[in-house]
C-alpha cells in the first residue's frame, strides 16, 4: 500500500465531517428529532406569523388603496387635546361653500366632494332594504375613483338642480332587484320616487369592515331636501367633505392648506380650536403599521425564546452524546483525530441538527402560512429574506449551543476516553 | 546488524497523581525496538505495561525521559502533533475491537485515512486492499454487528494497517476471542510481521507472548526481563488445535 495524502493538507474534509454528522444523527433519529423540536417550533412560528402578518397588512393596504391613499376626510366638529371627539359629524359647521372654496383655492386638491348621509329604508316594487343614502355631487366620483359600471352618472343639471335620480351600489341592487337589471327601475326613498340611472362597480369591504356597496347615491341637493332632513337644507351644511389630493402632492401640505383656509372661512381666531377635523387614510395606515410592528416585536421575542429553549435542548443532548460516545471519541483520537477534528465533529453535528430543525420549521411555517392565507383569502406573502434569516439563525443557534459540548469532547484525554465503558 | 531502531525510549517516567498520593506508573524505563520485530509486552495489571503502551502509542506524554520514534523526539509534542503522529505511525488494535457500530467495515477502515485528509476515492481503494489483506474481501459492506468477533478484530487490524503505519500496537488483541480465533489473529500478526510490519502486542497471557520473537516483562513500573526467543508458529498451533478438536 502506498500512502497518498491529499495535497490540500492533513485534515478531515468538511464533506467527511458532514457525512459523519448525518450518520450520527441518523443513529439516534428519534432523539435528534425531539432535540430539533424547539428550533422547529420557533422557526415555524416566525415563518408563519411573518407571512400571516404580511398578508394581513397587504390586504389592509389594498383596501386603503381601493379607498384612495391620497384621500382626506374633513368632518365637522373639533378634536380636543385628549383626542376625544366632541359632536363630530353632527355639528353644522361645514358647508357646500367650504367644499367649493377648497376646490377653487387649494392647488393641491383634485376634487373636494361635499356629502350628506343618512340611513333609511328604501323601497322597490317588491322589496325593501335598509341602507345608507349618500348625497353627493359630481366631485364624489372623482374623489372616490368609483366608476359607474352600468347606466350613467348624474348629469351636471341633475347634480345642480337636485334631480330625482339615484345610483345604487351592488349590494342594494342585489337586495332589491336580485338578478334583474336595476337601471331604469323605480326606487322610493321616504316616499319620494327616484329613477335608478346607474349601477356602481363593486368596492367590497372597507378598511373598517363595512360593506361599501350597500349604498344609494343621490344628488346632494335632493338628498338634503328630501331624505336627510331640512335642517341641513337651510344652511347647506354637509356631513363630510371628501378631498382627493392630486397625485404627487404632499398630503401633509394639503392638510395644512385646508386647515388654514377653513379656519379663515369660519373666522376662527388664533387660540380657538378648529370646528372641524381632518383625517387621512395615510394616518390610519401609519397607525396600523405601528401595531403591525408591535406584533412583529412580540413574535420576535416569542421566536427568540423558543430558539433559546431549542438551543439549550441541543446543548443538553450534545452533552449527553459526548458522554455516551466517549469511547468513540477515544478511538477517533487514537486513529489520529486532533482536538480540532473532534471539536468540529460535534460542532457540525449540533449545527446540522439545528439546520435540519430550521428547514423542518420553515416547511411547517410555510404550510401554516398557505393554509391561513387560503382560509382568510389574502395574498400569500413569504418573504425570502425572512426564510434565509430563519435558516441562518437556526444554524447560529446550533453553533452556539454546540460549542461547549464540542469543547468538552475535544478536551478529553485519549487514554481516559478509550478506557470509558 | 546496523539497523536504525524504530523506537528508542530512555528513562521514560510517568507519574499519576491520585488525590494526595503519587503513583509511579513507569519509573525510568529504557528500551529499543527495531523495525520488523515482533515484541510481546507482558506483566500483571499495575506493572506499567499499559502505561508503556500508551506512551509508545503517543496517546500519553511522559513526565520525564525521552521517546524517539523513527529518530524523531515525540516527548513534549503538542496534542495536535501527537494526534498526527498516531495517525501516521501507529496502528492500534484493541481488546474490544472499538469499531464504529453504525458504519460498515469499509467505513471503519477508512477512518484513520479520513483524519489523514486522504481523498475519498483513494481511501476507498486502500480500505478495500486492507480488508482483502486481512481476509475479509467478501465482508466489506457488513456492519460490525453482522460480523463474528474474529472478523471484527480483523476489521480493526485492517483499520490499523490503513495508513501504512510504522508499527502495530495491539492491546490484549485476543482477550475477547476464543482460543481458535485467537490463533487465527496471532497467525495474521505473524504474517504481517513476516511482510516487514513491526508488531507490539501487550498481553498478560504467556500463550500469546509465545508467538513473539522478543518478550519484555514489566513489574512495578520497571522492565524486569527482556528476552529474545524463538517464536511459536501460529499456523502450526492452529493445525494442532484442529487435530485436538
Amino acid at each position: 500500500m502506498v500512502r497518498q495524502h491529499d495535497p490540500s493538507g492533513e485534515s478531515m474534509s468538511i464533506f467527511d465531517a458532514l457525512l459523519s454528522a448525518l450518520l450520527a444523527i441518523r443513529a439516534h433519529a428519534l432523539r435528534s428529532v425531539l432535540t430539533m423540536l424547539g428550533i422547529v417550533i420557533g422557526v415555524a412560528a416566525v415563518i408563519a406569523m411573518v407571512a400571516v402578518g404580511n398578508g394581513a397588512r397587504e390586504r389592509v393596504n389594498a383596501q386603503i388603496q381601493a379607498l384612495g391613499a391620497n384621500l382626506i376626510i374633513i368632518i365637522p366638529g373639533a378634536v380636543t387635546m385628549t383626542g376625544a371627539r366632541m359632536g363630530t359629524g353632527n355639528a353644522a359647521t361645514l358647508t357646500d361653500a367650504d367644499a367649493a372654496a377648497l376646490q377653487a383655492e387649494v392647488s393641491q386638491i383634485e376634487a373636494a366632494a361635499p356629502l350628506v348621509r343618512g340611513n333609511v329604508q328604501v323601497v322597490a316594487a317588491s322589496a325593501n332594504w335598509g341602507t345608507s343614502v349618500v348625497g353627493v355631487d359630481l366631485a364624489y366620483f372623482i374623489a372616490r375613483d368609483w366608476p359607474v359600471v352600468k347606466g350613467r352618472e348624474f348629469s351636471e343639471e341633475e347634480s345642480r338642480r337636485g334631480g330625482q335620480v339615484a345610483l345604487v351600489g351592488a349590494t342594494v341592487a342585489r337586495e332589491l332587484f336580485g338578478e334583474n337589471d336595476p337601471v331604469g327601475q323605480q326606487l322610493r326613498v321616504r316616499n319620494v320616487p327616484f329613477e335608478i340611472i346607474g349601477l356602481m362597480g363593486p368596492k367590497g369591504q372597507s378598511t373598517f369592515g363595512a360593506d361599501q356597496d350597500d349604498v344609494v347615491l343621490l344628488p346632494l341637493q335632493t338628498a338634503r331636501q328630501r331624505v336627510v332632513g331640512t335642517s341641513r337644507a337651510k344652511n347647506r351644511s354637509v356631513n363630510q367633505i371628501m378631498v382627493k389630493v392630486k397625485e404627487g402632492e404632499d398630503i401633509a401640505v394639503a392638510e395644512e392648506e385646508i386647515k388654514r383656509l377653513l379656519r379663515q372661512r369660519h373666522r376662527l381666531m388664533d387660540g380657538r380650536d378648529d370646528d372641524f377635523s381632518i383625517r387621512n387614510l395615510a394616518e390610519i395606515q401609519a397607525t396600523r403599521a405601528q401595531s403591525a410592528q408591535t406584533l412583529a416585536m412580540l413574535l420576535l421575542s416569542v421566536a427568540g425564546v423558543s430558539l433559546l429553549v431549542g438551543g439549550i435542548g441541543i446543548m443538553n443532548i450534545m452533552l449527553v452524546s459526548v458522554t455516551e460516545r466517549t469511547k468513540e471519541i477515544g478511538l477517533r483520537m487514537a486513529v489520529g483525530a486532533r482536538p480540532g477534528d473532534v471539536m468540529s465533529q460535534f460542532l457540525i453535528e449540533a449545527t446540522v441538527i439545528a439546520l435540519i430543525g430550521g428547514l423542518i420549521g420553515i416547511s411547517i411555517g410555510m404550510i401554516i402560512a398557505v393554509v391561513v392565507a387560503n382560509t382568510a383569502g389574502w395574498p400569500l406573502l413569504i418573504d425570502p429574506e425572512v426564510v434565509i434569516l430563519a435558516f441562518v439563525f437556526s444554524g447560529l443557534v446550533g453553533v452556539i449551543s454546540g460549542f461547549y459540548p464540542a469543547w468538552r469532547a475535544a478536551r478529553l484525554d485519549p487514554v481516559e476516553a478509550l478506557r470509558a465503558a | 546488524m546496523n539497523v536504525e531502531p524504530l523506537i528508542v525510549v530512555s528513562n521514560l517516567t510517568r507519574i499519576y497523581t491520585m488525590g494526595e498520593e503519587k503513583v509511579i506508573a513507569l519509573a525510568g524505563v529504557s528500551a529499543q525496538i527495531n523495525p520488523g520485530s515482533f515484541v510481546a509486552v507482558m506483566g500483571p495489571s499495575g506493572s506499567g505495561k499499559s502505561t508503556f503502551m500508551n506512551l509508545i502509542g503517543c496517546l500519553d506524554q511522559p513526565d520525564a525521559g525521552s521517546y524517539r520514534l523513527k529518530g524523531r523526539e515525540v516527548a513534549g509534542l503538542k496534542s495536535g502533533d501527537l494526534a498526527a503522529t498516531r495517525n501516521r505511525e501507529i496502528g492500534f488494535v484493541f481488546q474490544q475491537f472499538n469499531l464504529l457500530q453504525r458504519v460498515d467495515a469499509l467505513a471503519n477502515v477508512e477512518l484513520p485515512m479520513i483524519y489523514a485528509g486522504i481523498r475519498a476515492k483513494v481511501r476507498r481503494e486502500q480500505a478495500k486492499a486492507a480488508l482483502a489483506r486481512v481476509g475479509l474481501a467478501d465482508r466489506m459492506t457488513h456492519l460490525p454487528l453482522q460480523l463474528s468477533g474474529g472478523q471484527q478484530q480483523r476489521v480493526a487490524i485492517a483499520r490499523a494497517l490503513a495508513n501504512n503505519p510504522a508499527c502495530l500496537l495491539a492491546d490484549e488483541p485476543t482477550g475477547a476471542l476464543d482460543s481458535k480465533t485467537s490463533l487465527d489473529i496471532m497467525a495474521l500478526f505473524q504474517a504481517l510481521n513476516r511482510e516487514g510490519m513491526t508488531v507490539i502486542v501487550v498481553t498478560h497471557e504467556a500463550e500469546v507472548a509465545a508467538f513473539a520473537g522478543r518478550v519484555i516483562r514489566f513489574r512495578d513500573g520497571k522492565i524486569v526481563s527482556d528476552e529474545v526467543q524463538a517464536p511459536r508458529d501460529a499456523l502450526e498451533a492452529l493445525s494442532a488445535h484442529g487435530e485436538a478438536a
